[in-house]
């Protein structure tokens, strides 16, 4: 009997894997999915007061969440910022991505390094350094007025969504920098000749050829900066000030001093599903494409 | 290849300049004989670094830290190397959507984590905690360490574990005698990398920690008070400086005996 199980597990591939897999599943259904699912079971419960929770199902607090206008504000306002922070990282990165792919040749690795250390510094100092730059007396307002070319520090910069984009942009460069460098890296070079000696221009090959080509580093990129903004929390909170705020603030009070839980759980659920909805429309777009260019 | 683009050079030295400048004001300003961070620089000094020393909470947050960081980056390395061999040796069904589950704590937003462990973690009556807090961190670290561990095991020829196994070790001996030795470098990169990201995690310890901080919601705690910014500054500047080391001597170890050039990962 033994000797049978022995070779069955020595002839399946599926038992071995999954037998090293365990560890990992289980914990993938006890500390992620299993989570996740009772958040949205408690989604459709009712806080009475601060200790008791009413477990009888309802959708009263996904109509009360869309009948908040500040709540539906904040949540097009993160989704809003996000947008613009993952375009302005992806517009920023692509041409240095684009010089280490086709022009660095010595070192390279050394180039590499550069463009991953700054991820690896503490995310909360990584925002704290704009703080002292952006602050009313940080470096720019007091740098611009020590060499009297303003007298009144600039109030715009700080405490805005300009500052929250500046911020996140500078926060999440390496995860743009790094798939797009990867896809371009990969891009055959006599392709680009090819598409040069037949009498495209620089452009035209770049629009033609290597934008293409270098697509899934694009939508890596934007996937991976763009979900993670959206429920951003210590950003806007350190340099977004009332204008910058997003959702994410909201949930966290309704974890914390609000204490109402479902009312949180709902922000959350619907947070995921709009970054879930917009990721889906996102690779069905940029998949097409990239069908059509191959 | 191309020759040369100056224009494109003067770009990236630029965006390069922007990555790392902002960084750099935190260890300019604490060593900056003032309270506030601003312009122009009113002389040197040491007593903000003074002054950090002087503060017990520090300590008690950095070894809170040290603690949740050690066991985070252990674990999560276990699992993550039992995940990367299997999906790196076999072909097995169900190995993409495994493959999702295994890196997607690393892509959905982390507050959503903190919030669903929140939800889960009082619901089954627990008091929030360290122990919440660790559990977050290895979800959180596993994927990372999973990429470090693939391409170092990537890396190598399988062959050898085939000889050994021919020459008659049994699966646990090739697996130390054999593919351990191989792997360690890569190992060893995967515990710093992980011990890196929970160290400097902030979302999953400010929702879960209850009333012990770690060392960046301690940070997080005292920026709300201009007069106590200039220790944090002291205190960021070192953070910042043992991690940058940390972080090399990881990808010193992860490339060490493997062929240069190779695709570059995280």
């Amino acid at each position: 009997m033994w000797g049978y199980v022995n070779k069955l597990y020595a002839r399946s591939d599926n038992v071995k894997a999954y037998t090293l897999l365990t560890p990992a599943l289980i914990f993938f259904f006890c500390v992620m999915l299993t989570p996740m699912l009772l958040t949205i079971a408690f989604s459709f419960f009712t806080q009475i007061n601060m200790n008791e929770i009413d477990y009888s199902f309802t959708t009263d607090r996904y109509v009360e969440f869309f009948n908040k206008p500040l709540l539906t504000s904040l949540l097009f306002k993160s989704v809003k910022i996000s947008f613009i922070v993952t375009f302005v990282t992806l517009l920023t990165a692509y041409p240095a991505a684009y010089y280490i792919a086709f022009y660095v040749k010595k070192n390279k690795t050394l180039w590499l390094i550069l463009m991953s250390l700054p991820f690896w510094t503490s995310y909360l100092l990584r925002i704290f350094s704009w703080k002292i730059i952006l602050g009313t007396k940080g470096v720019v307002n007091s740098g611009l007025i020590t060499l009297g070319l303003i007298s009144e520090p600039l109030s715009f910069i700080m405490y805005s969504q300009t500052a929250v984009v500046i911020t996140l942009s500078h926060a999440w460069a390496a995860f743009a920098l790094l798939p797009l460098y990867v896809s371009l890296d990969k891009i055959d070079y006599s392709l680009i000749e090819a598409s040069r000696d037949l009498g495209n221009s620089r452009l035209e090959t770049f629009w033609r050829v290597t934008f293409p080509l270098s697509l899934p580093g694009v939508i890596g990129a934007i996937l991976i900066i763009f979900i993670p903004t959206v429920g951003d929390y210590v950003t806007p909170q350190m340099v977004g000030g009332v204008d910058g705020r997003m959702l994410s603030y909201m949930i966290q009070s309704y974890f914390g001093k609000v204490n109402n839980i479902p009312m949180g759980a709902v922000s959350a659920v619907i947070m995921l599903a709009a970054v879930a909805s917009i990721t889906m429309i996102v690779s069905y777009v940029t998949t097409k494409l990239t069908q059509r260019v191959a | 290849m191309e020759q040369k683009n100056n224009s494109l050079l003067i770009y990236t030295i630029f965006y390069f300049l922007f990555l790392y400048i902002p960084v750099l004001f935190l260890p300019l300003f604490s060593f900056n004989d003032s309270n506030y961070m601003s312009f122009p620089l009113s002389g040197f000094t040491f007593r903000h670094y003074e002054d950090m020393w002087s503060k017990a909470p520090v300590f008690r947050a950095l070894w809170v830290s040290i603690k949740v960081g050690v066991i985070a980056s252990v674990v999560s390395t276990v699992i993550a190397l039992m995940a990367a061999k299997a999906f790196t040796k076999y072909k097995f069904i169900g190995s993409r959507v495994s493959y999702a589950a295994v890196l997607l704590p690393f892509l959905i937003p982390e507050i959503i984590l903190a919030v669903s462990l929140i939800v889960i973690w009082l619901s089954l009556g627990f008091k929030l905690g360290l122990v919440p807090v660790t559990i977050g961190h290895i979800l959180f670290c596993t994927p990372f360490c999973m990429l470090i561990l693939i391409s170092r095991i990537e890396g190598f020829d399988s062959s050898l574990e085939e000889a050994s196994r021919d020459l008659g070790e049994n699966a646990w001996g090739t697996f130390w005698k054999v593919s351990f030795p191989l792997y360690l470098p890569g190992i060893i990169a995967s515990l710093l990398l992980g011990f890196i990201i929970s160290f400097d995690e902030f979302i999953l310890a400010f929702f879960l920690s209850g009333s012990d901080p770690t060392l960046p919601m301690y940070m997080w705690n005292q920026l709300r008070f201009i007069k106590k910014l200039p220790h944090v500054l002291a205190l960021g500047a070192i953070i910042i400086v043992a991690t940058t080391f940390v972080v090399l001597l990881a990808y010193w170890l992860r490339n060490l005996g493997q062929a240069k050039n190779k695709d570059f990962k995280i």
